[in-house]
Parts: structure tokens; sequence; C-alpha cells
């Protein structure tokens, strides 16, 4: 069996039950399995939500991962996205203070990575906000290195499967619910 | 019909065709009980503690296939129930338990009695629900017996809280509650069967290593014409005994830890390799690395999780083990002419095997005088005709009795393989027996297991459950004495039980019939005694032998070809 110990995001759908989030961390957490970032919310079916999560390790790992997340009942559909078959992405909201002389380099920075001002708080303090892949996004935060960074908020990366797969498999789930 | 949530619950039991739990009462969980009071149509066995409750409903689902159901109050009544929880988990056994929870307004304001038992259990359970509104119940009860009994079977817990069990709500039928579709399996793919096929009838010395999924699937007729067409030899999982005839020439015996040398030799040596809902766990598979080096593997089993969770697998074979046995023996069918040959083919491997069993043979020594743990298995074995339901603890004596009862039928076999439960055996007789009043059941149980749930003798006494309880008793907790002698240099670290009590007298103290044997000579009387009561429990004092092993032995760690023979 080859070996690859790489990233990887699985994006399983669940019923919207009380405690599925709880019992996947703790799938996690019970067999050893890491979680780099983790992002939840239903989908356009109220019933359905979509949990995004970022992990990492062999081969044989990410083949249990995805195994024992169809072992919990509420697990509907799980998904292991390799890079080039999807579109991934995070939002980051980061909070800096700055001077007046300042103010081009960030808007050079803005420019560079399409992102924009959320707050602006007397000039002095900004808030911005950036779409981008998480390995875009670390190279945003070097970037702003050089600011004072007061706070950093992201989400983790959310992914989608590129062309039209998503919708065959999805939409037979929902049926299933229905029912 | 308009009930309260406590009626719609035991309607509810009822529909699912339950007429026997186990439980014990408390304050979350009065309305149900009074609910139980006004019906006649399900019996509820009162245990002395929660934990023995779901044993007993775990030994009551091993011998009849049904699912168990247990019934506890909130906090330390479910905290209680959480051994039986992981005991059924591990060993994939069908149960629902309900317990009670504090008033649904009351969750998470740390009331009396009050845990949150949902969380405690998520990982001890197939599945569970906290039960929200009571127009949810109805489904929920028939969503829970479905996820208990289908797939790879598990316990469901359901936590009712008890303003719920007062709300009330129409009751509708049966066949009107829908419950959500959940993925089933039944054959495995048909492509993959062929190719299993293929692999086998190439194979020079080929195995089947079957374990508790075959049990589960009931497909012990599929297993045997299976092997009687082809010839292969049969080993088998502690889980999976009895799944093929312990005493059929084809079978070789229990594998892994204290399996047959011969079962563990052929493990080792055998080209093609075919696990039948077995899981490959530590216990059969000693060192990783050294495991079946030289086989082709194909695994069958429900649960895709097992499948390559342990070892690599050429061809995995996802689907149910009796759906899937049928396909496989179409195909094998087809073939009949060419098996003469395939027989021939697989001669020299049994030479080899009846080489192995000709070197170490599965005996034990037994003197004149001192009574020794596996003559007193042999001869339950022997004055019950191999026909009796056997549970066990969990240390020596539970593998003497693997190795020497020689089950010859499934469902006859209750013992926490997975789990290592002390306390499981006598708790899950009475399930048993409550399951199958006219079979003669047995536990056999060490000094130190027994301890650990003697409460139940009232519970058996009053049910009149004829259970023998056979305490194999060498005065210490043997297992761990035995890793203590081989691999702490002697060093006996708190396993000597220096105080236990007169078990006669014990027995005697709650109604129950007291036996001892002291010596070789009193084993087939005291056991002959014991057979004639039918009207309550017997517990039978064997003293034995001091310090003596189980063999053979797979070194902790070690590959399993280092199997230790005495």
């Amino acid at each position: 069996m080859e070996d690859n110990y790489s990233k990887h995001t699985i994006t399983v759908l669940v019923e919207n039950e009380f405690g599925v989030l709880a019992r996947i961390a703790g799938m996690f957490a019970a067999r050893g399995f890491n979680i780099d970032a983790l992002a939840v919310a239903p989908t356009e079916n109220s019933k359905i939500s979509r949990v995004t999560l970022v992990t990492h390790g062999h081969e044989r790992i990410i083949e249990q991962i995805v195994k024992q997340l169809y072992r919990l009942v509420d697990v509907l559909k799980v998904q292991d996205l390799s890079d080039e078959d999807c579109v991934r992405c995070e939002l980051m909201l980061v909070k800096v203070s700055i001077d007046s002389s300042q103010k081009e380099k960030v808007f050079a920075i803005l420019e560079e990575y399409g992102g924009r001002i959320v707050d602006d708080y007397q000039g002095k303090i900004l808030t911005l906000e950036f779409v981008k892949e998480h390995e875009v996004t670390e190279e945003i935060l070097a970037a702003l290195k050089s600011f004072k960074i007061l706070e950093t908020v992201r989400t983790g990366n959310i992914a989608m499967q590129k062309g039209g797969h998503e919708e065959a498999f999805y939409s037979a789930d929902i049926n299933e619910i229905n029912e | 019909m308009k009930y309260r949530g406590a009626r719609i619950l035991i309607e509810a039991l009822k529909d699912e065709g339950v007429d026997l739990l186990f439980g014990y009462p408390g304050g979350a969980i009065l309305h149900v009980y009074d609910e139980l009071f006004k019906s006649s149509d399900i019996h509820h066995v009162l245990v002395r503690h929660e934990q023995a409750a779901v044993h007993a409903a775990d030994g009551y689902a091993r011998v009849s296939n049904r699912p168990g159901v247990a019934l506890v109050t909130s906090g330390p009544g479910a905290t209680n129930a959480v051994t039986g929880l992981a005991t059924a988990y591990m060993d994939s056994i069908p149960m629902v338990v309900i317990s009670g929870q504090v008033h649904s307004f009351a969750i998470g304001n740390d009331a009396f009695q009050e845990a949150d038992v949902v969380g405690i259990t998520r990982s001890c359970t197939k599945h569970n629900y906290l039960v929200k509104d009571v127009r949810d119940l109805q489904r929920i009860v028939k969503e829970a017996f479905f996820l208990a009994s289908s797939g790879r079977p598990g316990p469901v817990l359901i936590d009712l809280p008890k303003d719920i069990q007062e709300h009330e709500c129409e009751y509708l039928p049966r066949d009107q509650i829908k419950i959500r579709k959940r993925r089933l399996y039944s054959e495995a793919d048909a492509d993959k069967i062929q190719q299993a096929w293929e692999l086998l009838k190439q194979a020079r010395k080929p195995l089947l290593y079957v374990g508790g999924g075959t049990v589960l699937s009931q497909a012990s007729l599929e297993l045997m014409e299976l092997a009687r067409l082809t010839k292969i030899p049969v080993a088998m999982t502690l889980m999976g005994l009895g799944a093929f005839p312990g005493t059929d020439e084809q079978s070789l015996g229990m594998l892994g830890m204290h399996g047959t040398y011969f079962a563990n030799m052929a493990i080792t040596d055998c080209d093609v390799l075919f696990s039948i809902g077995a899981r490959f766990d530590d216990r059969v598979t000693g060192k990783l690395s050294e495991f079946s080096k030289h086989s082709q593997k194909i695994h069958l089993d429900i649960d895709p999780g097992n499948i390559g969770k342990c070892v690599d697998i050429e061809i995995p074979l996802i689907g149910d083990v009796k759906q899937s046995l049928k396909a496989l023996l179409k195909i094998v069918k087809k073939d009949e002419n060419t098996l003469t040959q395939y027989h021939q083919q697989i001669d020299s491997w049994w030479q080899q095997i009846r080489d192995w069993q000709k070197k170490a043979p599965m005996t034990y020594e037994q003197g004149e005088k001192d009574i020794t743990a596996q003559y007193v298995i042999d001869r339950f074995y022997r004055l019950t005709k191999g026909e009796a339901i056997l549970t066990t603890d969990v240390g020596q004596h539970q593998m003497w009795t693997a190795q020497f009862y020689h089950f010859d039928s499934p469902h006859a076999w209750c013992t926490s393989g997975g789990l290592g439960t002390m306390g499981y055996g006598f708790p899950a007789a009475i399930g048993a027996q409550l399951a199958h009043p006219k079979k003669k059941v047995i536990c056999i149980s060490g000094d130190g297991s027994i301890q650990m749930n003697i409460q139940e003798l009232a519970t058996a006494i009053e049910w009149k459950t004829p259970v023998i309880i056979a305490i194999l008793n060498n005065r210490f907790l043997g297992m761990v004495r035995q890793w203590q002698e081989l691999f702490y240099d002697h060093r006996y670290s708190e396993v000597e039980m220096k105080v236990l009590p007169d078990f006669v007298k014990l027995a005697e103290s709650y109604g129950a019939v007291g036996l001892r044997a002291q010596v070789k000579g009193d084993v087939d009387k005291v056991i002959q005694q014991a057979l004639q009561v039918t009207d309550r429990p017997v517990v039978i004092d064997f003293v034995t032998t001091l310090e003596d092993n189980v063999y053979p032995m797979v070194p902790a760690g070690g590959a399993v070809s280092d199997i230790v023979l005495a």
C-alpha cells in the first residue's frame, strides 16, 4: 500500500441532529485522529449540515477516518477531496493598528490579495477581510506582520468538489431523509 | 389514542416484540415503572445492580439473537449501566437500554441524580438519543430497535427525561411510524465474491478464519456447506466459537493468544486467509508485522471500518456474512466437478496440519487428588453432552472454558471477548436462562470474577433460574498472577485473594444450593447433583490447584508463531 502522509480536506454531510458535532469530534478524539480545522453550517436544506474538516495522516489513517465517519448514524455522506478536484477557501478577519504613514502599504496588500476593509476605527484600527485558501491566508498574515496585529479570526478551509458531481449524490441523500 | 410518554414507551416496546426486560427503578424513571405496574404483557426482572441488568440483557440477546432490553434510572443508575453498554458494544450485541433523565428543563443545572448520559455513552453505544419531545418517542424506539439489530449490531441508548414521560401525544400504529433509512448491506459485490473464489481456488494452504460476525449473522449452515465442499480447515476466534462445530474434524479450534498450537501455526503458514466476520483483533494477530505474512487475504465483514484497519487486505468483501456466503456458495457449486482436484491440491496442507495436531494436541493433566480447572470443564462437557449454554467471566477460567467445552453450535456461548468484563458471566447466565428456560445454563467463573456481581443470586432465586455457577477457586486472580509469574519474575502484586467468603454458606444464605468439591472424586458427584436442581441457582465451589497456567500462550507482543506450549 502506498503510504503517503498528507493533508486532506474531508467534507461530511450530516443530519442536523442534536449532538452530531460532538459525535464527530468525539470519534476523532477517541481514535486519536487529528483535526487541523473544522467548519460547520447548515446547507440549503435546513435538515442537513455540512461539516468540512482538515486533517492529516497516512493513507491508512485517512481511509479509517472516512470509514469511521460512516459508522456514525447521523452521517450521510463523506468525501475525501483531493487538492486538484476541489475549490477551497477560508474567511479571515484581521484587526491591525496602524499609523497614517502605513495606510498605503495596507492598501497594497488588500489590492494584491483581494481583501477589503470591513471596519475602520478612526483611521487607526482597521479590520480587514480576506477570502482565500488557507495557504494564502498564511502568506497574508506574514505580510501583515509589519503592522501591529491586534486580533485574528479564521474559519479554516471549506471546500467543494469541482464540476457537476456534487448535485448527483446530494439530492439522493436528501430524499432519503424526507421520507 | 392519546397516551403519556411513559405509556407510549411501554406500547412501543410491545410493538417491537419485547416481553421481558431487566431493570432497576429510581426517581427519574418512576412514571415508566408505574406503567409497567399496570401492564401485564411485559415481565420485568428486578436485578440488584444496574450493571447486571445490562449484562443480563446482553446474555439474553446472545442466545436468542433478539435485542436485549434494560431499564435504569438517571445519574448513578445510568453510569452503572455503562460497563454493560461498553461490553455489548465491543462484541456487537444488539441491545436497547432506556435510562430515565431529570426533567428536561433541569438538564444542565446539576440537578439531583443528573448525569450527561448521552455524552457519557456516546463512545460505547452504536447510537444514542435524548428524547426532547414526546412526539419523537415512538419513532425513536422503533429506530433504536432497528439500529440495534441491523448492519453491525450494537447497543443503543434512549435517555428519557421525566417530564417527557408525562407529556401526552397521539399513539399511532407501528406501521405508520416512519424511520429514516440507513445504509444496509446485504451480499458483498458479486465481482469481488468471484475474485475471492478465484483466489481461494489457487490456494494450496487456505484457511477460514471465523469470528463472531458469523454467529451474529446466523451463517453457520452456509459456513458448514462451504467447509464441506472445499475441505478448507476452519479456525475460530473466541467470539466465533460455535459458529462451526468444535468437534468437527475440519475444526482447528480457537486462534490467538490462548488458541491451539495448530490453529496458530496454520494462520501463520497459510497462503490464502479468508476472514469471515472477524476483525483481526490483537489477541488473534499477535505482533502485526509477523502476522500471516505469506498469505493473501480476503476479508468479509459488514462493517467497512473493520477492513484494512489492522492489516492490508487483497479482496475486501463488504456485506452480511450469511448473504455473502450464500452468493459465494452458488459460485463454488458451479465448479463442483473440480472440487475433488481441489481437495488433492490442499491435501499436503492437511498433512502438515495433522502433524501439528500430533505435535501439540489440546490436553491437560489431572492427578488423582487435586482438582485442575480443565478437568472440571471437561467433566461439565461430558456430563452435559456439550449441550449446555456456557457463560464466563474473564481470566484463566474463561480461556479454559473456550479450550475445553468444544462448542458445537452457535448461540450457546456468552463471554465478554472484546472488553473483557469481570462480573459479566453470572448476570448473562440469568438472561440466557430466561431466554431459554429449558436449556441448562452454566456460568464458569473464578473466585475473583464472581464477586463482582454475586449479589445477583437474589435475582436468580426470585426468578427460580437454575443456573449453575461453577467457581474455579484457585485463591488468586489467576490470569494476572500468570502474567506476573511469566513477565514480572514471580512478583505477585495484589493478586492473592487472602479473604474469600465461604461460597457454600453464601449461596445458602440467599436460598441457593451450595456445593463444594475438594478432590477429584467429588467433581462428578457435585456436577450431577447440581444438574438435578431445577428451581434455584446452584453455586459450586471447586477448590482447584493454586498456580496452574493457561497454555498454549502467545507471549504479549510476540508473534503468533512464538507460541509457548507449556
